[in-house]
């Protein structure tokens, strides 16, 4: 039980308590709010993993941008006048079913690899210049074709976000 | 640091189970929050979860099941990926907004008439 282990604890409990507001809040500003602290929770998971372009990345994407477009939708989706942001819930038992057998294979299968667990490679530096390296080495034409989606995404989100003028 | 790590001394040392116990957590709590959610917001963010949970799975394997550098980059693709769906989701919801005045995701059904 060292520092790790306790930085480990400390990033799993923020992440997996906010996710449980997150989708279990009534309040859609709280589950937007929490969410933030999941992915902050996440980051810093990434960092523990040596990770640290990843969780620069994740802080930038996800916070600064799908969260603020996800805020966006919340405000424009709500009428003003109305303080109902409450929301509801469909079929919950089905649905807990459903994410008890997931959740329980999937630790199934994993604790069955419990012991077998490999010890992690040796400590590496920054990761950011071998990252470049790699996305124009030996991932150069998936980077290009997740530019080409980016573009299309773009293209496509401005266009049918916009309002439709009356003739 | 001394005292907590005495207090919690009971809690196994983490290595790999781990990360993916935890991201079978985050990827159950995703899949429940997909299914029950009315409002389409909230079914975005629960996508985002289980895509975060996927995310978790590919570092930890970079990190312990020798993917190395490999594993970070697929990550990356993963947030691309992400980001643009989160862009195109919202304005189909706006979209949906607009003509129906709503966004949850049961009365959205005028196709089924």
């Amino acid at each position: 039980m060292d520092t790790f282990d306790i930085v480990f604890y400390a990033f799993a409990a923020i992440t997996v308590l906010s996710a449980f507001v997150v989708v279990f809040s009534r309040n859609i500003m709280y589950a937007a709010f929490s969410l933030l602290f999941t992915f902050c929770g996440v980051a810093g998971l990434y960092v523990l993993l040596q990770a640290d372009f990843l969780a620069v990345t994740q802080i930038l994407i996800y916070v600064g941008g799908i969260l603020v477009l996800m805020l966006f939708g919340v405000m424009l989706t709500n009428k003003v006048v109305s303080v109902d942001i409450k929301t509801g819930t469909l079929h919950t038992i089905p649905a807990m079913i459903l994410a008890a057998i997931v959740l329980g294979s999937l630790a199934a299968v994993f604790y069955a690899t419990w012991s077998k667990t490999p010890d992690p490679a040796t400590a590496t530096t920054s990761t950011t210049k071998a990252i470049g390296e790699l996305l124009m080495t030996n991932f150069v034409l998936p980077f290009e074709v997740a530019s080409v989606i980016l573009l299309a995404a773009l293209v496509g989100a401005a266009f049918m976000a916009r309002r439709t003028r009356k003739p | 640091m001394q005292i907590l790590s005495e207090v919690f001394a009971w809690l196994p040392d983490v290595q790999l189970a781990h990360f993916l116990i935890l991201s079978a957590i985050l990827f159950t709590l995703g899949l429940y929050g997909i299914v029950t959610r009315r409002n389409a917001i909230l079914v975005l963010m629960g996508l985002e979860l289980v895509l975060n949970a996927a995310n978790l799975n590919l570092i930890a394997f970079a990190r312990y099941g020798g993917l190395n550098l490999d594993g970070q980059v697929a990550a990356i693709f993963v947030i691309i990926l992400a980001a643009a769906e989160a862009a195109i989701a919202l304005a189909i919801i706006l979209n949906i907004f607009q003509r129906f005045q709503t966004i949850n995701v049961d009365e959205v059904s005028s196709l089924k008439e």
